[in-house]
C-alpha cells in the first residue's frame, strides 16, 4: 500500500482514465480521480445517476479500471449494501470469487440529488445497517445531468432552472439541507469535507474514510462550470474560494464513544486561528452566473448581509463544535 | 435414483424459506410485507441460530431490497429476496435493471392485489404487473410446488443459456398460510443439485470474461446505453427467454431424477375428449380440478389446463395442452382495466389465434382482492362455457366472477 | 471508424462495455492547449491531480506531460498552476 504523498500518488494510475465525456473542466471526474487514488487494494466502485455516470460509460467504451457498476440513480447505498454483504458472506464461508481478496473496498460516487433527495432513504438505511462502504457525495448543488434543476443541496438564493431568478422570486428560497449533519447524526464513523483545490487533502481523507470500519461519508463540493455558470478553467478556483469564505469548510468528524469529535482540516483552521483571512462571500459569489442576480441589475445590499450572517453563524457553529 | 425425501408440514412461506435455507444463498435481502412475511422471519431465525451462512441485509425498503440483490448479484453472490403486492410495485424500476443486467436473482412472491384500497388478500395483479420486465415466472398450486420450484429456480436462473431472474409466484394466504404436507429433500441433495454458482461469459474491453464484479477482472456493468445498442440488448434479452423453454426442460429432468416429481409447463387434466375447459395459474386450479372431476361424474365433458410456467410464455405445450377443445375459459385473478381483457386471456388468445381450428374463449375474471371463488362459481363458469357452445358464439368476452352487482 | 458495429447476436452479454474510453479521443473538443514551460516548472505534481481528463501524467524525470489525443483545453491547469509556467496557445 503506498503512503499519501503527491510524489507517491502522482505515479499511480488512474482509475477513472481518459475519454469520458464530461463537460471540459468539469469537477466531477477530478474529485474521483483523487478519491481514488488513495485507495489500498482491490476496490469496487458503484455510481448513482449523473453527469459522472452518464459520461463515463456510454456504450460500448467505459473509463473505469476498476471494477464498476450502475444500477439507478436512488440506490447507490443499497447497491453497495448487496455488495458489501457479498464480500462478507464470501470471507465467512470462505468460498466465491471475493473470498480470496483479504480486503475487498467499496465505494460509492452519487451527486446531490442522488443523496440530498431521492437517495437519502436508501444511504441513511444503508448507514443505519453499519455496511463498510464510503460514501462520496459530488456535491454540485443541483440536478446537472438533467440540465440543471434545483436539488435539496442547492443553497438558497442560486438560480437553477426550477428555481429561477425572476422578477418577483430571486432564485431558490429555501436552504441547503445539512447533510453533513444528517450523517453525523446517524453515527457514522468517518465524515470528511473535501475539496479538489487541497489534493493531500482529499487523498488523505479518502484513505482514511477507506481505511475505517463501518460505513464513511465524504462530502465534495464540486464546482459545475456549465450549472453555476463561470468559465471552465475556474473550477478549481471557485471551489477554493468557497472554503476560503467558510461557505464550505472543511473539517473530519469521527465517533469517540457515541460522542462526534469535529476537526476542522488545515485550510479552514488557518482560517479560524486568523480570521481577518476570512474571504468576504461575494469573492465566492460574483463569479458565479447563478448568482448573477445578486449583483445586477443592482447590488442586493439585503441579501448578501443575510446570506453573509448566515453563512457567519454556521462556521462559527462549527468552530465551536471543533472547539477552537 | 431419487434421493431420499421426507415429510413435513409447511406452509407455502415456510416452504420458501426451507428451501431457501437449504439452499444458503450468499445474500438475502427482504422487507416485510404480509402475506410474505414469514419467509423473512424464519430466515431471521435461520440466520440467527447460525444455520445459514447468509448475509442477511435487513433493508430499509423493498426497492433496496432489489438493489442490494442486483448488487450482491453482480459481485458474484447468490441472492434472495421475497415480497409481494405493494413491495414488488416499489421494486418495477429495479426489476426491469435485474432482468436487463442479467442477474439471476431468484425472488419469492407472496402474490397480493395491488392497493388501492389496501387490501392484504391474493390475486395476481402484482406478478402480471411484472409481467414484460424479464423475470421467469413460475406459478404454484400447492407449498409441494413452492418448495419444488425454491429449490429449482436457482438452476433455472442461473443455466448458461438463461441468465436471468426468477420469480416464484404462489398465492397469499391460500398458498403462503396453508399448511401442507411438503417433500423436502435433504440438506446436502439440495446443495448437490445447485451447485455452485455459474458466472455468464461475457467481454469487457480486455476480452472474455466472467460476468462478476471482481478487481482481477474488471467490467463496468449498467453503462449509458444509447439509440446505437440498446435495441440489440433488449432483443438477446428478448431471445434469451425464448432459448430459456428448451432450458428450463433439462432442469426440469434433473430435478425429476431426484424428486420424482415430473414438472411441466402447463398441466392438461382430462383434456383428451374436454368439450369445455378452463385455463388458468396458482391454488385456484386445486378447486378447478374438483369441480372438473365432479362435472365429469354427472357426464359434462370438462377438463382444464394449469400452467406452472407463465414467463416465458409455453406457445407450444399450451397450444398442445389446449388441443382441440372448442370452448376455454380462462379464469384469472387479475385485470388489465380499460384493455380487452385481462392478461392471461390475451395472451391465450394470441397463442390460439393462428390455429386453424380455434377454440371459443371467454375471460372470467375472479378472486380479485381474495374474495373467494368457491366450486359453485367455478360450475357456473363451466355452466357459461357450454352455453357458449350450444349458442356457438361467445356473447360476454369477458365477465366477473362472483362480484355483487 | 470503418469497423461494422456489433449486432445482438455478437455483442456481449449483460450490457458490458467492450472498448476502453481510450480509444474515444476528446483531444479535439477544445480550443486552446495547454503549453508547459519546463524550464520554470517546479516539478510540484498539481496540475496532473487537477486535471479532470488524468490527460497529465509525470514523466520518469519528475516533469509532467500533456496528452494532447484527450486534453479537452479546459485552462484548469495553466490556471493552477503555482508558478504559472503553463500558457493555453489557442489552436489553429
Ligand atoms: C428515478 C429517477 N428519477 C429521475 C431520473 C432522472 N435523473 C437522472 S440524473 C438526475 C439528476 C442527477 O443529479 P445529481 O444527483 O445531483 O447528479 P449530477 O448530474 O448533478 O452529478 C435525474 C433527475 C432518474 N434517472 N431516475
Ligand atoms: S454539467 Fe457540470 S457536473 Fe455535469 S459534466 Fe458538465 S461540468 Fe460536470
Ligand atoms: S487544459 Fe484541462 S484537460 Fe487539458 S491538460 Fe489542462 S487541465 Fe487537463
Ligand atoms: S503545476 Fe506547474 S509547476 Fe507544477 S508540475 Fe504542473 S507545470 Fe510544473
Ligand atoms: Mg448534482
Amino acid at each position: 500500500m503506498s503512503e499519501i504523498t503527491l510524489k507517491e500518488m502522482s505515479r499511480k494510475p488512474d482509475a477513472l482514465i481518459c475519454g469520458g465525456r464530461l463537460c471540459a473542466g468539469c469537477d466531477e471526474t477530478i474529485v474521483v480521480r483523487q478519491v481514488m487514488k488513495a485507495t489500498r487494494g482491490p476496490t469496487i466502485v458503484t455510481s448513482a445517476t449523473g453527469c459522472l455516470e452518464v459520461s463515463t460509460s456510454i456504450f460500448p467504451y467505459t473509463s473505469w479500471e476498476v471494477p464498476w457498476m450502475h444500477c439507478a440513480f436512488e440506490n447507490v447505498a443499497a447497491l453497495a449494501s448487496g455488495i458489501e454483504a457479498t464480500i462478507k458472506a464470501m470471507h465467512k464461508k470462505k468460498e466465491g470469487p471475493l473470498a480470496k481478496y483479504p480486503t475487498v473496498d467499496v465505494i460509492s460516487f452519487a451527486g446531490d440529488g442522488g443523496t440530498y433527495d431521492i437517495g437519502l432513504q436508501a444511504l441513511s438505511g444503508a448507514i443505519e445497517r453499519g455496511h463498510d462502504f464510503t460514501y462520496v457525495l459530488i456535491d454540485n448543488e443541483a440536478y446537472m445531468n438533467t440540465g440543471i434543476q434545483r436539488s435539496g443541496g442547492t443553497p438558497f438564493g442560486a438560480s437553477t432552472t426550477t428555481s429561477p431568478a425572476g422578477k418577483v422570486i430571486l432564485g431558490k428560497t429555501e436552504t441547503k439541507k445539512p447533510i453533513d449533519e444528517i450523517i453525523i447524526a446517524h453515527g457514522t464513523p468517518y465524515v470528511a469535507t473535501i475539496n479538489t483545490a487541497w489534493p493531500l487533502d482529499v487523498m488523505k481523507k479518502a484513505r482514511k474514510a477507506i481505511e475505517v470500519d463501518g460505513p464513511t461519508f465524504l462530502h465534495s463540493l464540486a464546482p459545475c462550470s456549465r450549472g453555476w455558470r463561470f468559465p471552465p478553467e475556474k473550477t478549481v478556483e471557485i471551489g477554493r474560494l468557497a472554503t476560503q469564505t467558510c461557505v464550505f469548510p472543511l473539517f473530519e468528524c469521527r465517533q469517540e464513544k457515541g460522542k462526534p469529535v469535529y476537526e476542522l482540516s488545515a485550510p479552514s483552521l488557518a482560517i479560524a486561528k486568523r480570521p481577518e483571512n476570512k474571504k468576504p462571500i461575494e469573492a465566492y459569489l460574483e463569479q458565479q452566473g447563478r448568482y448573477r442576480h445578486f449583483f445586477r441589475p443592482a447590488r442586493k445590499e439585503a441579501l448578501l448581509k443575510e446570506l453573509q450572517e448566515s453563512i457567519d453563524t454556521r462556521w462559527q457553529i462549527l468552530c465551536e463544535k471543533a472547539g477552537v | 435414483m431419487v434421493a431420499k425425501q421426507k415429510i413435513v408440514g409447511l406452509n407455502g412461506d415456510e416452504a420458501s424459506a426451507y428451501a431457501t435455507k437449504q439452499v444458503d444463498p450468499d445474500v438475502v435481502a427482504a422487507y416485510p410485507i404480509t402475506p410474505q412475511t414469514i419467509i423473512v422471519e424464519r430466515f431471521s431465525e435461520y440466520v440467527a441460530d447460525g444455520l445459514v451462512g447468509s448475509e442477511f441485509v435487513a433493508v430499509e425498503s423493498e426497492h433496496s431490497a432489489l438493489s442490494a440483490c442486483v448488487g450482491a448479484s453482480a459481485a458474484g453472490a447468490r441472492a434472495f429476496t421475497a415480497t409481494a403486492a405493494n413491495g414488488l410495485a416499489l421494486m418495477w424500476e429495479i426489476l426491469y435493471i435485474a432482468a436487463g443486467l442479467r442477474q439471476p436473482i431468484v425472488m419469492a412472491v407472496a402474490n397480493r392485489c395491488l392497493g388501492g384500497p389496501i387490501n392484504i388478500h391474493n390475486d395476481h395483479s402484482d406478478a402480471m404487473g411484472a409481467r414484460d420486465s424479464g423475470w421467469i415466472q413460475l406459478f404454484c398450486e400447492n407449498s409441494q410446488e413452492v418448495y419444488d420450484a425454491s429449490v429449482e429456480a436457482w438452476r433455472i436462473a442461473e443455466h448458461a443459456d438463461i441468465q436471468m431472474p426468477v420469480m416464484v409466484n404462489f398465492d397469499g394466504f391460500t398458498i403462503s398460510h396453508t399448511m401442507e404436507n411438503v417433500y423436502i429433500l435433504e440438506d446436502a441433495d439440495v446443495k448437490k443439485f445447485v451447485g455452485k454458482r455459474i458466472y455468464m461469459k461475457t467481454e469487457g474491453p480486455k476480452g472474455e470474461v466472467e460476468f462478476k464484479l471482481d478487481p482481477d477482472t474488471p467490467i463496468s456493468i449498467g453503462p449509458l446505453d444509447l439509440q446505437d445498442f440498446y435495441f440489440e440488448h433488449k432483443v438477446q434479452q428478448m431471445e434469451a427467454m425464448k432459448g430459456s423453454l428448451k432450458a428450463i426442460k433439462a432442469v426440469d429432468k434433473e430435478f425429476e431424477k431426484i424428486t420424482g416429481r415430473k414438472l411441466e409447463y402447463v398441466y392438461p387434466y382430462k383434456m383428451d375428449d374436454a368439450e369445455v375447459a378452463v385455463v388458468g395459474l396458482g391454488s385456484a386450479m386445486g378447486t378447478v380440478r374438483e369441480v372438473v372431476d365432479e362435472l365429469r361424474a354427472e357426464g359434462v365433458k370438462a377438463g382444464m389446463v394449469k400452467m406452472r410456467l407463465f414467463r416465458p410464455f409455453p406457445v407450444e405445450d399450451l397450444k398442445n395442452a389446449i388441443g382441440n377443445v372448442p370452448v376455454l375459459g380462462v379464469m384469472e385473478k387479475a385485470y388489465s382495466i380499460g384493455g380487452p381483457g385481462a392478461p392471461l386471456y390475451e395472451e391465450v388468445k394470441t397463442v390460439l389465434y393462428d390455429l386453424p381450428k380455434r377454440p371459443f374463449v371467454a375471460d372470467y375474471i375472479n378472486g380479485l382482492g381474495g374474495k373467494d371463488t368457491s366450486p359453485e362459481m367455478i360450475r357456473d363458469v363451466f355452466k357459461s362455457l357450454q352455453r357458449i357452445k350450444e349458442r356457438g358464439a361467445v356473447l360476454e368476452p369477458v365477465s366477473y366472477v362472483g362480484v355483487r352487482e | 471508424m470503418s469497423e461494422r458495429k456489433r449486432g445482438w447476436k455478437t455483442l456481449p452479454k449483460g450490457a458490458v462495455p467492450y472498448k476502453s474510453s481510450k480509444d474515444y479521443q476528446t483531444g479535439d473538443w477544445g480550443v486552446a492547449k495547454p503549453i508547459i514551460d519546463r524550464t520554470r516548472c517546479s516539478k510540484c505534481t498539481l496540475c496532473h491531480f487537477f486535471c479532470p481528463e488524468g490527460a497529465i501524467t509525470v514523466r520518469v524525470d519528475g516533469y509532467t506531460e500533456v496528452n494532447y489525443d484527450y486534453c479537452k483545453g479546459c485552462g484548469v491547469c495553466a490556471n493552477e498552476c503555482p508558478v504559472k509556467c503553463i500558457k493555453m496557445e489557442m489552436k489553429k
